[in-house]
C-alpha cells in the first residue's frame, strides 16, 4: 500500500479541538465533520486539501479530547496519511482502529515543508519527499498493530 | 523486576504474573464507559459489524453529560440514538438528564469504579478514576465499540513517572494548582504514554476531591493514566459505595520509573495556565492586578465540579459581589453534589453575589453551551483545557485555575491571588 499526495504543514501539539471543534461534534456523520476538519486551526483547510493530499505535524499530533470524529473527519477529508514526530497516545489508537494511516518519524516531520509532494511506501516505512528528493525512515508498527491494520480496523480483528 | 501499580493491575486483568512496558496486552474490562458524543460513533460501528450482544450489560455506562439537557436537535438526535440502545441492550447505567451527571463526577459517585479496576471510556478523562486506585484510560468509540462486544482491550503496558509528593498545601492551594503546577513542570506531551503515579506522604493532606482534579487532568500531560495509591482516604470514600470489591495494589519496592520528581506541597502557589495549552502556568504572584480582565468565570466541569470545589468558591464569595461586566456560571457535577450544595446554602451565597447555577453538564467546557464566549472574550474556568476555541470563539481566551482562584477574580474582574479579596 502506498500513498502520495501534497503536503498541509502543521507545528506542534495540533489538539483535537481545532481539528474538528466541539461546536461540530453533534453530528457523527463523516461528511460533514470532514466540512469543518482543522477549521480552527487553517479555515482555508477544506478547501485547498484533495483527495491523497499528506498531512504533516510535529510533537504531540491529536492531543486532547478521545473523539474519534478527529482522525474521522481527517480520513474523510481526504487525506490519505498524517506523518507526525509524536502523536498523542488516544489519537494514535482511534487512528489505527479506523483505519487512518499514521507514521512517527522526526526528522520528516521537521524537514518536509508546507506544499512539497511527499509519497510512503507503508509496506518498508520509507517516506519520500519528491520535492527535495529526501527519503526518510518511519518507525514501523509493532507486529500486534500491523495485523489490526492488515484485517482492517479494530473490529475486523475481534470479530 | 518490580512492576508499578498500573502494570500490576494490567498483568491481573490480562491473567499474567508479569508484565513489563512496551507489552503488548489483552486485558479484561470491568467498566466500558460513553457519553452522548463518543457513544454514537461507537453504536454506529457495533452495528454496522452486525454485533448483536454486549458482553455484559451491568458493566457499560453511557452517560448522557455533554451536550444535555439537548442544546439543539442535532444533540437531542445524538442522545435519541443512545437511549433506543440502551433501551435495546438493557444497559443499567444509561444515564439520562434527571439522573446524570457529569460522567466523571458521577461514576466514582455511584461506585461504578473503585480500586483495582480496569476501565476504558470514550473520554479523554477517563483517567480520572485513578485517583481511587484503578487503572483507567481514555480511549475512542472503536475501543468502546469492541469493549462493549468483547469487554476486552488492547493496551501496551506503560512505563511510569513518579511524582513524590511531600509537605502540606497551603492557604488556598488545592489539587488543581498541584496538577497545573506539574504540567507547567513537565509539559503538555511530558508523560507521553507514560503513568503518572502520585505517591508519597503529601497524599495525606489531599482529599478525594483534589486526587480526582489531579488523576482527571494526567491526560493533560499526554499520560495515558494517572494514579494514587489506595489509603484510608480512598477506603472510607469507596466505603458503602464502590459495587465491586476493591482490590488494592501497591507498586513493588523495586519497581522501575523512567524519572522520580520530589514536590513540595507547600511551595506550591495557586496556579494559572494562560491560552492555550495548560502548561502556560504562571503562579498569581506572577500575574499582575488588572493584566488578565475577564468577561466570564466558569466553576465546574469533571475536573473541579465537586462539592469541597463548591465549597471551596463559596468562601471566597460569601458577603461578595461578583464584578460589574463578569458573568459567572457555577455547574455542580452531578445531581447529589447540586443537592448537597442547596442544602449547605452555597447556592444563596452564589446567587446572592450574582452568579448562576446550572443543572449538571459539560457544557462550556468544550464550547457546547451554557457560557459559549464570544470573540475577544476572555474567561477564567476551573475547567481542564485551553486550547484555541475550546469554550468558543476561536479569538477567545480560556485561563485555567481552582475555584479559589476562578471565585476569587470573578469578585476582583481580573485573575487574583485569593488572598487579595479575602
Amino acid at each position: 500500500m502506498n500513498a502520495k499526495g501534497r503536503v498541509h504543514k502543521f507545528g506542534d501539539n495540533v489538539d483535537t479541538d481545532v481539528i474538528i471543534p466541539a461546536r461540530y461534534l453533534n453530528t457523527a456523520s463523516h461528511k460533514e465533520l470532514a466540512a469543518h476538519c482543522m477549521e480552527d486551526i487553517d479555515a482555508q483547510f477544506v478547501s485547498k486539501v484533495q483527495e491523497g493530499d499528506i498531512m504533516v505535524a510535529e510533537k504531540n499530533f491529536g492531543c486532547g479530547s478521545s473523539r474519534e470524529h478527529a482522525p474521522i473527519a481527517i480520513k474523510a477529508s481526504g487525506i490519505s496519511c498524517v506523518i507526525a514526530s509524536t502523536f498523542a497516545r488516544i489519537f494514535y489508537r482511534n487512528a489505527i482502529n479506523i483505519g487512518l494511516p499514521i507514521l512517527e518519524c522526526d526528522e520528516a516531520a521537521k524537514e518536509i515543508k508546507d506544499g512539497d509532494t511527499v509519497s510512503v511506501n507503508f509496506d518498508t516505512g520509507v517516506i519520500t519527499d519528491e520535492t527535495t528528493g529526501k527519503t526518510y525512515q518511519a518507525e514501523p508498527f509493532p507486529e500486534f498493530i500491523q495485523n489490526i491494520i492488515q484485517k482492517g480496523g479494530l473490529i475486523n480483528s475481534i470479530l | 523486576m518490580g512492576m508499578t501499580m498500573s502494570q500490576k493491575i494490567l498483568a491481573a486483568h490480562a491473567g499474567l504474573d508479569e508484565v513489563k512496558a512496551g507489552q503488548l496486552i489483552n486485558a479484561q474490562l470491568d467498566m466500558v464507559l460513553g457519553n452522548d458524543v463518543t457513544s454514537p460513533v461507537a453504536i454506529n460501528v457495533f452495528e454496522e459489524n452486525g454485533a448483536t450482544a454486549v458482553f455484559d450489560n451491568t458493566k457499560i455506562a453511557m452517560i448522557m453529560d455533554h451536550f444535555t439537557p439537548n442544546k439543539d436537535i442535532k444533540a437531542a438526535t445524538l442522545v435519541k440514538q443512545t437511549r433506543a440502545f440502551a433501551n435495546r441492550y438493557d444497559i443499567k447505567n444509561f444515564m439520562d438528564v434527571g439522573m446524570m451527571g457529569i460522567e466523571h463526577a458521577l461514576l466514582p459517585e455511584k461506585g461504578l469504579v473503585g480500586p483495582g479496576c480496569l476501565c476504558i471510556g470514550a473520554d479523554s478523562h477517563t483517567c480520572t478514576y485513578g485517583a481511587l486506585g484503578a487503572f483507567s484510560t481514555g480511549v475512542g468509540s472503536t475501543d468502546m465499540a469492541a469493549g462493549m462486544i468483547s469487554g476486552k482491550a488492547w493496551f501496551k503496558v506503560p512505563s511510569a513517572i513518579r511524582f513524590n509528593l511531600v509537605g502540606k498545601p497551603k492557604g488556598y492551594v488545592s489539587g488543581k494548582d498541584v496538577i497545573l503546577h506539574i504540567i507547567g513542570m513537565i509539559g503538555v506531551d511530558g508523560a507521553l504514554y507514560k503513568s503518572m503515579e502520585f505517591t508519597g506522604e503529601g497524599i495525606q493532606y489531599l482529599n478525594m476531591d483534589d486526587r480526582l482534579c489531579i488523576a482527571n487532568m494526567a491526560i493533560e500531560a499526554g499520560a495515558k493514566n494517572g494514579i494514587f495509591p489506595v489509603d484510608d482516604i480512598t477506603r472510607e470514600y469507596c466505603s458503602g459505595r464502590y459495587q465491586g470489591t476493591p482490590v488494592e495494589y501497591t507498586a513493588d519496592e523495586d519497581a522501575v520509573y523512567d524519572e522520580t520528581y520530589t514536590i513540595d506541597l507547600g511551595e506550591i502557589r495557586p496556579t494559572v495556565a494562560f491560552p492555550h495549552l495548560p502548561e502556560n502556568t504562571k503562579t498569581v504572584d506572577e500575574i499582575g492586578e488588572n493584566e488578565v480582565k475577564i468577561d466570564q468565570c466558569v466553576i465546574g466541569s469533571c475536573t473541579n465540579g465537586r462539592i469541597s470545589d463548591l465549597r471551596a468558591a463559596a468562601e471566597i464569595f460569601k458577603g461578595k459581589k461578583i464584578a460589574k461586566g463578569v458573568r459567572c456560571i457555577i455547574i455542580p457535577g452531578t445531581q447529589s453534589i447540586w443537592l448537597q450544595a442547596m442544602h449547605e446554602g452555597l447556592f444563596d451565597i452564589f446567587v446572592e453575589a450574582g452568579a448562576v447555577v446550572s443543572t449538571p453538564t459539560c457544557g462550556p467546557c468544550l464550547g457546547g453551551h451554557m457560557g459559549i464566549l464570544a470573540a475577544g472574550e476572555k474567561a477564567v474556568s476551573t475547567t481542564n483545557r485551553n486550547f484555541v476555541g475550546r469554550m468558543g470563539h476561536v479569538d477567545s481566551e480560556v485561563y485555567l485555575a481552582s475555584p479559589a482562584v476562578a471565585a476569587a477574580s470573578a469578585v476582583a474582574g481580573y485573575i487574583v491571588d485569593p488572598e487579595k479579596v479575602m
